[in-house]
């Protein structure tokens, strides 16, 4: 019965929770109805589920800010990759459904691997406005998850005639009926001028290019889009998935790009109750560096390919508005789905796999291409290399995030592998070891002595992504008033040996428990409650008078769509659990000067 | 002396079977008993393989594959993935064999006396993994898809092939005695194919080469004048895939 209630104790673990300041002190965590208090009375004691985490280690539950989980683009991957699916597969039990793939698991088989690695709290980083509806419903499918998704509107039309005509208002009043329309959660942009460009098969090149027919250059769009984000007052910064992605040489680009932002003053106008933290639990950044590894290219071709994420790390290592997410590779097979049409073709072009290309109309684009990254590989053996670099070149953890953008430069059930190479130097020596030589030879990752403590780690997997989505009201830390998700895993911090690598791995994998708003859902690994989870979306206000003016653009423009104006917005009955953020309620800003 | 596991169809089989337990390494060193226990899925069921076959073990036991020798006999046509990822020893299929008949095959060697099914030597649709070693020959037809992925190892097929035999070749040798229907050796990037009859739809992005006298194709010598082909070069602009096709 208590386990119903969602009360519970957890007793004596060593605690790691950054946003509180609490590094490995041994403490008892309660939680009534789902949420975290300070104690619970005897009589709630006496029902509560009591769970003994004496030499074991307790995080908050795992928070992923960048994942490709929902949605048409992570179905084409599955609907191309048949062979991703027939060689791993998970049977159904009792309570939980079968489900099937490796690199693009079926919306089932996610939502019970996350749980069972700990995680309880996943966003989609790329919903196409047109493919909303389809976006809800495979979350709406996704048990146990607490789930959102970013929306693409990087190389959206109405943004990028209303940035040229420098109508900020405007584009805010679009993001903002955009979001309570299609129940998105911020604002992804994605190789911004590029992908309209691709609609004639071409790209642009540098910040400062117009693009084809709107004629607005990356850096406006970037710089736009951040601004609305700043004074609609999001939860989360912009989500910038930079130009060049992917190509030799592309550091300098990424590092231009997060200059754009600077000097900007971070703005989360979210109306919320926020759970009790010690530490600043709102954002700091302006702008959200999405998989800094394919950004952080050095050379100027594949043969003279090298790390550059040193200068890049240099750069965010000197401002306090940046935050990144890795997007690490750790080998094996993968599938790239991103909305960076361009990126994906050229891709192909040097791989001949499989391509599928879309375009959104009016809005963005998409590739997906099967992806295997070798160890035997030079370039596959950099990208390991600039994939880790990127995490520890970046001095301070909360500027970072550990992704690996699933599942474009691994898998999330590889999240436990690449920890282990965080916190250990020998781990990454011994898979250099097996490695072509340029991962070494190419990037200073072997020259690298940081080692991520057990702390460190629940600031990139918990403590930050939160933080940096603007979540952290409830998610990421254990203070009073957060949700009763917590991670126990089987490791004794007293006793941790971390270059006992292959234990490591195992025990990050399997934690004992994962709790849901203080309920088990997995045991070791297996699932043992399957909850509903929440979904998460943002609703802006803008002036009415605004939003009437913007609509008519909307509408004159509707008959270039091939679905009618009727048929756009994502319902409510889409969602499970809706949570919908009010912000910029009552209005502030965003009136007609 | 090899030690002999021979397996005997009983009755036509109703849903097809996946075997991927019948190669040497499976059942190398096994008792009678244990092979009969071995699992077979056959729709959503999982049945013991003497469910469908009778098993009788001949010669010395031996637990190496290399010293093994299965012989099926029998009508084997509803029975796929026989031999899938093998990498040592020998099996004989004394009639005709199912789909992806020695799939991802590495080392061994396959004999077919009837026809085979479509995708042999090939993993399932969607990879592009083929046999990497060994060696298949199949006296009678083999259907499509034949040989997709191959990397290395050689296909013999002593009869006609249907579609798309060679599909992504990147190595190896695949040698059709007969004829093939149409797009041989699509996407092709290495390793050669024979067609010692006539295909009738040839793939578009071969050029031809030369027209040779009795050429060796790999290690095996072709008798009459043949024309040589590279391709594909839909793939790609410099292909290293050889085509030779009898001259009409």
């Amino acid at each position: 019965m208590a386990a119903l209630t969602g009360t519970a104790i957890i007793r004596n673990g060593s605690v790691f929770d950054p946003l509180n300041g609490i590094n490995g002190d041994k403490k008892d965590i309660f939680i009534r109805e789902g949420k975290v208090v300070p104690a619970l009375s005897s009589a709630e004691q006496r029902d509560a589920l009591v769970i003994d985490a004496s030499g074991k280690t307790v995080m908050p539950g795992g928070v992923d800010s960048h994942s490709h989980v929902a949605g048409t683009k992570v179905n084409a991957g599955r609907l191309m990759r048949p062979e991703d699916h027939y060689k791993s597969v998970r049977a159904k039990t009792a309570i939980t459904h079968s489900g099937s793939g490796y690199t693009v698991p079926s919306v089932y088989k996610q939502g019970y691997e996350y749980a069972a690695m700990g995680y309880t709290t996943v966003f989609e980083a790329a919903m196409p406005p047109l493919e909303a509806r389809h976006t809800h419903e495979e979350m709406r499918a996704t048990p146990i998850l607490d789930m959102g998704a970013y929306m693409v509107l990087g190389n959206n039309w109405f943004i990028m005639r209303y940035l040229k005509q420098g109508d900020i208002e405007k584009a805010a009043a679009y993001v903002s009926w955009m979001l309570r329309t299609h129940k998105g959660y911020g604002i992804k942009c994605v190789n911004p001028g590029g992908v309209e460009n691709w609609g004639w098969a071409k790209n642009v090149g540098g910040l400062d290019e117009p693009n084809i027919h709107f004629e607005v250059t990356p850096r406006e769009l970037i710089r736009g889009l951040a601004e609305v984000n700043e004074m609609l007052g999001l939860p989360m910064s912009l989500h910038l998935h930079a130009n060049n992605l992917g190509h030799p040489g592309n550091w300098e680009i990424a590092r231009d790009s997060l200059m754009i932002t600077s000097g900007m003053d971070a703005n989360n106008k979210s109306q919320l109750e926020w759970g009790e933290t010690k530490e600043n639990a709102r954002r700091r950044q302006t702008v959200y560096l999405a998989h800094a590894q394919f950004s952080a290219y050095g050379g100027t071709s594949w043969r003279d390919y090298c790390s550059g994420a040193p200068e890049l790390a240099k750069y965010i290592n000197q401002v306090e508005d940046v935050v990144i997410d890795s997007g690490s590779v750790p080998f094996g097979p993968a599938t790239c789905m991103t909305g960076d049409g361009p990126a994906i073709h050229d891709l192909y072009m040097l791989s001949g796999q499989k391509w599928s290309n879309t375009d959104v109309e009016l809005e963005c684009g998409s590739g997906v291409l099967p992806m295997v990254y070798l160890k035997s590989s030079p370039v596959s053996a950099v990208q390991w290399a600039i994939g880790l670099e990127v995490m520890l070149l970046i001095d301070d953890p909360w500027k970072t995030i550990m992704t690996t953008d699933h599942p474009n430069g691994g898998i999330f059930t590889q999240y436990p592998q690449l920890i282990t190479w965080l916190m250990s130097r020998k781990a990454r020596d011994d898979t250099a070891r097996e490695c072509h030589k340029w991962a070494y030879d190419r990037s200073t990752l072997g020259s690298v002595d940081r080692e991520f403590s057990l702390y460190d780690v629940a600031i990139v997997t918990r403590a930050n992504p939160a933080r940096t989505i603007g979540m952290a009201y409830r998610k990421g830390h254990l203070g009073l008033g957060a949700d009763g998700d917590v991670t126990i895993y089987d490791i004794d911090p007293a006793n941790l040996d971390q270059n006992d690598t292959a234990a490591l791995t195992a025990r990050l994998a399997r934690p004992d428990y994962t709790i849901k708003d203080g309920r088990i859902v997995a045991r070791q690994g297996e699932i043992v409650s399957v909850p509903e989870g929440r979904r998460f979306y943002c609703r802006p206000y803008v002036d009415e008078d605004l939003e009437k003016d913007m609509l008519r653009d909307v509408k004159d423009w509707f008959k270039y769509y091939t679905v009618g104006f009727a048929n756009y917005p994502v319902p409510d009955k889409y969602l499970k659990n809706p949570v919908a953020i009010p912000v910029n309620q009552p209005l502030e800003a965003v009136m007609r000067r | 002396m090899l030690s002999e596991i021979i397996l005997r169809s009983r009755e036509k089989i109703g849903i097809m079977i996946e075997a991927e337990v019948i190669k040497p390494e499976s059942l190398a060193g096994k008792s009678k008993e244990e092979i009969e226990g071995l699992l077979l899925w056959q729709g959503s069921e999982r049945l013991p393989l003497s469910r469908f076959f009778d098993v009788e073990l001949k010669g010395s036991p031996s637990s190496s594959p290399e010293e093994t020798h299965i012989l099926m006999q029998g009508d084997f046509s509803r029975v796929k993935r026989i031999g899938e990822g093998m990498k040592a020893g020998s099996m004989e299929i004394d009639g005709p064999a199912g789909m992806h008949l020695g799939a991802e095959m590495a080392g061994g060697s396959i004999l077919v006396k009837g026809d085979a099914g479509s995708w042999s030597g090939r993993e399932m649709k969607g990879g592009w993994r083929g046999m990497t070693g060994g060696q298949i020959v199949i006296e009678g037809n083999a259907r499509s898809q034949l040989g997709g992925g191959l990397v290395g190892g050689q296909i013999t097929v002593g009869g006609d092939v249907e579609n798309f035999c060679g599909i992504r070749q990147s190595g190896g040798l695949i040698l059709v005695k007969g004829s093939a229907v149409r797009g041989v050796g699509a996407e092709m990037n290495g390793g050669t194919i024979a067609v010692c009859q006539h295909i009738l739809q040839p793939s578009p992005g071969f050029m031809e080469m030369a027209r040779e006298e009795s050429p060796k194709a790999g290690e095996v010598q072709l008798e009459g004048r043949y024309v040589k082909f590279s391709g594909d070069y839909a793939l790609s602009k410099n292909p290293k895939g050889t085509l030779y096709c009898r001259e009409v």
